[in-house]
């Protein structure tokens, strides 16, 4: 996938908490210099992964290397990895310029580097002013930063991040965002960055691996993972998605019961044959139209529905329409304000071009549901 | 005026004030105020000439003066040197018990801190006298020992400084234990993975993260150790026979021997103010190490 050769290669990594399964063999590449993502739902394993990776855990089997050499057997101390804590995790009695310079009087540096390196990071993360206080003492947003200068001044190969940003309000959110990447790309290690905020993951990552249970799901670039969602967590998980359910019918389109026959892939272009399948509709896919006074569907339309709710988000609108033999409403999203109110009856179209086949009679056995099976 | 009910009114508060703080505050004037002005009253009086106080001699500095006679004083210096070494015995001790209490699993935490505090449930005297028939020549220590020929001759284990250090030990050691153990389990894990992760070894994790964040426990633990092995009476004189004397034996002296409650009243200031300082020195370091976060 990535055109670099791997700086990390996680192999078959499993561990088991009691009875619960953390991750379940895991099997991950991250290039250097890249900027990884592990997404998925809180418990899905995330961060025991980082922590296998940073040294304070170890998974019950498996491989870890890192540039080719084996990491598990390096204890976490001597690991060029650094762990930026959820929850900072900073030394509360010793103030910022000695929080960031602890790391490096372990390298047992000359302490005219130290100075030197703490004072460069500092300026870098915009920290210069705050050296003498202490941690009570600075906003969310400031500890996230020299969290961050604590953990880059040590110039690891690889910085682990455990959601970096969960901590701090929106706003701080956004800006912190832009500055990780900024970061990242002038410091160029490699980032590896757990969250379970999908939109969080798409505008930092150059990958994203989607976790659920103690497994990857899909590891693909955020584009890819919006546009080709492979099973239904990842189409659910990953943005909104109008997922239908029903039979692929060999000449096009999705045949499902009570409802009609839905534009959708056909099955051979989607490499499935005719049968049971899920088909993914985006909300920013799907055309709405206000249906004519007698009520009558046009030519075009596919469902027709009652508009159940809008919400206006600014650039956009978003519409729920129930529709008769549907469990869930269906999702549009239109630019700008709504045309059509609470009630009103519209009519629903798509390309079969915005469709996404998800999940098939044979890949269902393979791939996510509830079925578990060997990897 | 309709949230007077809502809320009671000052003078309602005030008499709630008063009757959650009154029994406690009387128990308080009656027991330790009352007899604190008796002593701090005594002390300043010459002892009759059976004892009791002359009044009718007038008042004096002169019991306040024999303080600094060397005799006392070295009492004093005795005193300072066990207790101190009592306190920092039960230092080396305790660290290491509340650290290991603190890494048990959560339900046999309970159970170790039950065993620390269970020596409590027997009375202080019997305990005591415990140790006569462990140190004793012919006790458990020493027959032992002769036993399986470790030694030709009972060691002279009871009636020594020795002997009163480690009875005072094992009566505060739990003291130590307990405010360490309330400190090192306060520290949170993730301080010590970040250490770690910064490239600590544990033993340097130990000595920049965990030991600074424990040091109010340090402090409250060897305050608690310190301040009752200081005025301890009882296990000198069981376990020091009579030659080991601790300030505490000297007041006792001067109030039931000697009868001279003056001169008793003023080492028990003495030793009060000497108490009290350290107490405000603790509390001051306690809010400077703990002040923050």
């Amino acid at each position: 996938m990535s055109p670099k050769p791997a700086l990390v290669r996680i192999r078959g990594v499993s561990r088991r908490f009691r009875d619960t399964v953390a991750l379940d063999g895991v099997d991950l590449d991250i290039a250097a210099g890249e900027f990884f993502a592990l997404l998925g739902p809180s418990g899905c394993g995330k961060t025991t992964l980082l922590r296998v990776l940073a040294g304070l855990e170890h998974p019950d089997s498996g491989t870890v290397t890192l540039d080719g050499r084996d990491l598990l057997s390096v204890p976490a101390h001597r690991r060029p990895v650094n762990l930026m804590f959820q929850s900072y995790a900073l030394f509360p009695h010793m103030s910022v310029e000695r929080n960031i310079a602890y790391g490096l009087a372990r390298e047992r540096l000359p302490r005219a580097e130290i100075r030197e390196r703490v004072a460069a990071v500092l300026a870098t993360v915009g920290l210069g002013t705050e050296a003498r206080r202490m941690p009570h003492q600075l906003s969310g947003g400031q500890r996230q930063r020299v969290a961050l200068a604590r953990a880059i001044v040590k110039r690891p190969r690889l910085l682990l991040l455990d959601e970096p940003l969960s901590a701090l309000d929106k706003n701080v959110r956004a800006e912190m965002q832009l500055e990780l990447k900024r970061l990242q790309h002038e410091a160029g290690i490699t980032f590896l960055v757990v969250t379970h905020d999908q939109e969080e993951a798409m505008s930092l990552a150059d990958r994203i691996a989607v976790l659920d249970r103690g497994r990857v799901l899909q590891v693909d670039t955020p584009v890819g993972l919006y546009r080709r969602p492979r099973g239904r967590f990842v189409a659910g998980f990953v943005g909104s998605n109008n997922l239908f359910r029903g039979r692929l019918r060999a000449s096009g389109g999705l045949e499902v019961p009570g409802v009609g026959v839905l534009p959708a892939p056909v099955g051979a272009e989607a490499g499935a044959t005719a049968g049971a399948a899920i088909v993914a509709v985006r909300p920013e896919g799907v055309r709405l139209a206000a249906a004519d006074a007698h009520g009558t569907v046009g030519a075009e339309a596919v469902l027709s529905g009652t508009v159940l709710d809008v919400s206006f988000h600014g650039g956009s609108s978003r519409i729920a329409v129930t529709v008769a033999g549907l469990e869930t409403p269906v999702l549009v999203t239109t630019s700008g304000p709504a045309t059509v109110t609470a009630g009103a009856r519209v009519t629903l179209s798509w390309d079969a071009d915005s469709a996404v086949l998800i999940e098939t009679e044979e890949t269902t056995r393979k791939v996510g549901g509830e079925t578990p099976c060997d990897p | 005026m309709s949230g007077g009910r809502l809320k009671a009114g000052p003078a309602v508060r005030a008499r709630a004030r008063l009757a959650l703080i009154g029994p406690g505050f009387s128990y308080l004037v009656v027991l330790l105020v009352l007899p604190l002005a008796l002593v701090i009253g005594y002390s300043v009086f010459q002892r009759g000439r059976f004892g009791g106080i002359a009044y009718e001699d007038g008042v004096t500095g002169d019991n306040f003066a024999r303080l600094a006679d060397p005799l006392y004083a070295g009492v004093l210096t005795d005193s300072l040197r066990i207790a101190g070494l009592t306190t920092v015995l039960a230092l080396a001790l305790g660290y290491p018990t509340a650290y290991a209490i603190t890494r048990l699993p959560a339900r046999w935490r309970t159970v170790a801190l039950v065993l620390v505090v269970l020596p409590f449930w027997t009375n202080f005297l019997i305990r005591t006298y415990a140790w006569i028939v462990l140190l004793s020549s012919e006790g458990v220590v020493n027959s032992a020992l002769t036993g399986i020929g470790v030694i030709d001759r009972p060691l002279e284990l009871l009636y020594t400084d020795t002997a009163v250090v480690v009875g005072l030990l094992y009566a505060y050691l739990p003291l130590m234990v307990l405010p360490l153990y309330s400190a090192i389990e306060r520290v949170d894990p993730r301080l010590l993975e970040a250490s770690a992760d910064l490239g600590a070894r544990p033993v340097r994790t130990f000595l920049s993260v965990t030991l600074p964040l424990t040091l109010p426990g340090v402090l409250t633990g060897c305050v608690f150790v310190f301040v009752p092995s200081l005025g301890n009476f009882v296990v000198p004189e069981l376990l020091g026979g009579g030659r080991t004397v601790m300030v505490g034996n000297l007041i006792r002296d001067q109030f039931l021997s000697a009868r001279d409650w003056p001169f008793g009243s003023v080492l028990a200031l003495a030793l009060m103010a000497f108490l009290v300082l350290l107490l405000m020195a603790q509390a001051w370091a306690g809010q400077r190490l703990g002040g923050r976060r």
